[in-house]
């Protein structure tokens, strides 16, 4: 006798990764495309035990040097961005290219070519999202976030996040306002 | 290998929008999927079948015969399956009131359909990019909104 057996790959990949997760009481989120995002940081004894486990299925875990790399460039704007008080007074690409130790042309080239974005429009698009974030949650108006995010003045945030967005800032915290009452 | 394309559906009555639609994606060389609706009862026949894939991105036109853009709008809205589809208006309207509304209603993206094709790439590729951003950097989707 003969079964013939459908099976989807996505599927069957996700309730491995998710078995594997649960077991080892891991806090994490399954993304698309193959990520797992971890909601804590992972000790180095169940990052390798969760390697482990997924090696019979022939699941790897991607460690390229390339992403690894783009990853903690990442990390490091967020930082910049988000912790203004780390006192960053000289210009971005020569604080990236410090802290990680290479060229600033190597590092925003490898960005572009992993990313399909430029390190510029990324920091942009954090400094943007942190802007939302702080005018919908703490109510700050823009003088104090422009002056917290280092703008030069409020006229130029306020043309970035136009630029960005296609709304003006106050447009934005009216629509958030205003879908949160029709919610509620 | 995980599929990694971004799935496009557009809803649209005009056939030679969606024409221009997907052309420009066939020329933009993304990976993506499109797939188009005749109108708003196609496409949410589709989308509540029970194993319909859902899309990343959903274009919708606003005036469309037996069901309009907005009726669509309200109805994935108000699913909780179709939560981490972003929603993006494609139309010929450009007004003020139009645009807050959908918003309001839970749109994240308001395109006012270009005449031109190339402006048209140029717009589709920044919906896709920034779509891409949100989605690979764990943003709040909440806060995405973008009007182009």
């Amino acid at each position: 006798m003969k079964l013939f057996i459908k099976f989807d790959f996505n599927t069957v990949c996700n309730t491995v990764l998710k078995e594997q997760l649960d077991a080892l009481d891991l806090k994490y989120e399954i993304l698309n495309f193959g990520e797992v995002a971890f909601l804590e940081k992972v000790p180095d004894h169940k990052h390798d035990e969760f390697t482990k486990a997924l090696e019979p299925y022939g699941i790897e875990i991607v460690e390229d040097h390339k992403s690894i790399l783009v990853q903690k460039m990442k990390d490091t704007i967020i930082d910049m961005v988000y912790n203004s008080d780390t006192e960053v007074h000289v210009k971005s690409s020569v604080y990236l290219s410090e802290k990680l130790g290479h060229s600033y042309g190597y590092l925003s080239n490898l960005f572009s070519e992993v990313t399909y974005t430029s390190v510029e429009n990324f920091i942009i698009l954090q400094k943007i999202e942190y802007t939302k974030r702080l005018i919908i949650n703490e109510n700050k108006s823009l003088t104090e976030i422009a002056f917290q995010l280092n703008y030069s003045s409020v006229a130029h945030l306020s043309t970035q996040f136009k630029n960005t967005t296609g709304i003006t800032p106050s447009a934005f915290q009216r629509i958030i306002a205003k879908r949160r009452e029709e919610n509620n | 290998m995980a599929t990694d394309y971004t799935h496009i559906i557009l809803a649209d009555d005009d056939e030679d929008d969606r024409m221009f639609f997907t052309d420009a994606f066939d020329e933009l060389k993304m990976t993506v999927k499109v797939t188009t609706y005749n109108d708003g009862v196609y496409l949410m026949d589709y989308l509540n079948q029970e194993d319909a894939i859902l899309p990343n991105i959903l274009f919708l036109d606003l005036n469309m015969p037996r069901k309009s853009g907005m009726e669509c709008l309200k109805e994935i809205k108000e699913n909780s399956r179709f939560k981490d589809v972003v929603i993006a208006i494609y139309s010929t309207s450009a007004s003020e009131e139009d645009i807050e509304n959908t918003f309001i209603k839970g749109a994240n993206i308001y395109i006012k359909k270009p005449s031109d094709f190339k402006v048209l790439k140029k717009v589709l590729s920044n919906v896709v990019t920034t779509n891409w951003q949100y989605h690979t950097n764990g943003l709040n989707k909440d806060n995405f909104l973008l009007r182009l």
